[in-house]
């Protein structure tokens, strides 16, 4: 129950601070990713702050044997790069440089009632649920390859 | 209302930043958006608990925010339905193809300096800038058609 509360409370947090960074803000993210016209470098402090404050809680868990919860610590240990990772990153580029919109600042935006939330949010589902399952049928036909990590 | 906000963007990062680092001290997890939603798929229990209830949080921050400040989040959102779907679609396979997005690579495994995040995070950063600057400066169009 302490997991389920916790998470609910940070889920806040993070929504809270999409909100505050004005990373919720399409017009925010595509000001960032548009270099050759009036670029807005908000991001680039977003990121810095994000940054800052999650990395002593990585270098801090790295020292404990469990979380403060219970259970075991599931942080990616892969450090190769491999074409899944590239093609995969290049596909969800493409995505977000179109509607200036990625998984988090998606959600927190169905708080806004907008349409185009109710739009993104269901077709973001369908995509990961495409990759998902043709991953799991893929699996099944060559079970040594394994899913992507997280 | 476009302006370079510096002490916002620092403070809502550091926020979501700092709900990332008490995720992974408590809980054990990355806080990486795409991978917590698609968990939901297939999870059961307290795994499947633990992440609807940060979506619904994720959900309802927003409210908090409008609520504190007396005045709704500024949101705009200049895409058109067809450009919100194949985004949608792009984003969602792609996050999960990649094994993460924004929050997962760029915040999380920064943070952790993994090496795959560093290069998920340039690739999609450099991606995301190509696709702006086609639609904006070679074919001149304020947003996606």
């Amino acid at each position: 129950m302490a997991v389920i509360l916790a998470a609910f409370a940070l889920g806040l947090l993070f929504g809270a601070g999409l909100a505050v960074s004005h990373m919720m803000d399409p017009v925010y993210v595509l000001g960032f990713l548009d270099i050759a016209g009036a670029w807005n470098p908000t991001l680039v402090a977003v990121m810095a702050g994000a940054v800052a404050a999650a990395a002593p809680g990585f270098l801090l868990a790295r020292g404990r044997r469990h979380p403060l919860l219970g259970g075991t610590f599931q942080v990616p240990t892969r450090r190769d790069i491999d074409a899944r990772l590239l093609a995969g990153a290049l596909l969800f580029g493409i995505g977000w440089g179109t509607a200036g919109l990625c998984p988090g600042p998606a959600l927190a935006g169905l708080s806004t009632g907008m349409w185009q939330f109710l739009v993104f949010v269901p077709a973001m589902l369908v995509g990961m649920a495409i990759h998902d399952g043709a991953g799991r049928a893929l699996d099944r036909r060559a079970p040594s390859a394994g899913s992507a990590a997280p | 209302m476009n302006e370079f906000a510096p002490l916002s963007g620092l403070i809502g990062g550091a926020m979501l930043g700092a709900a990332a680092s008490a995720l992974v001290l408590l809980s054990g997890r990355v806080a990486g958006i795409s991978g917590i939603v698609a968990g939901t798929f297939r999870a059961r229990g307290i795994e499947l608990g633990w992440r609807a209830a940060f979506v619904l949080g994720l959900v309802l921050g927003p409210l908090v925010v409008a609520f504190v400040g007396g005045a709704p989040v500024v949101v705009r959102v200049p895409a058109s339905a067809t450009g919100l779907v194949l985004a949608g679609l792009l984003v969602g396979f792609g996050a999960r193809l990649g094994g993460g997005c924004t929050s997962g690579h760029g915040v999380c495994g920064i943070s952790r300096l993994s090496p795959r995040s560093l290069m998920a995070t340039a690739v999609f950063i450099v991606a995301g800038m190509a696709v702006v600057f086609v639609v904006r400066h070679v074919l001149g169009l304020p947003t996606w058609p």
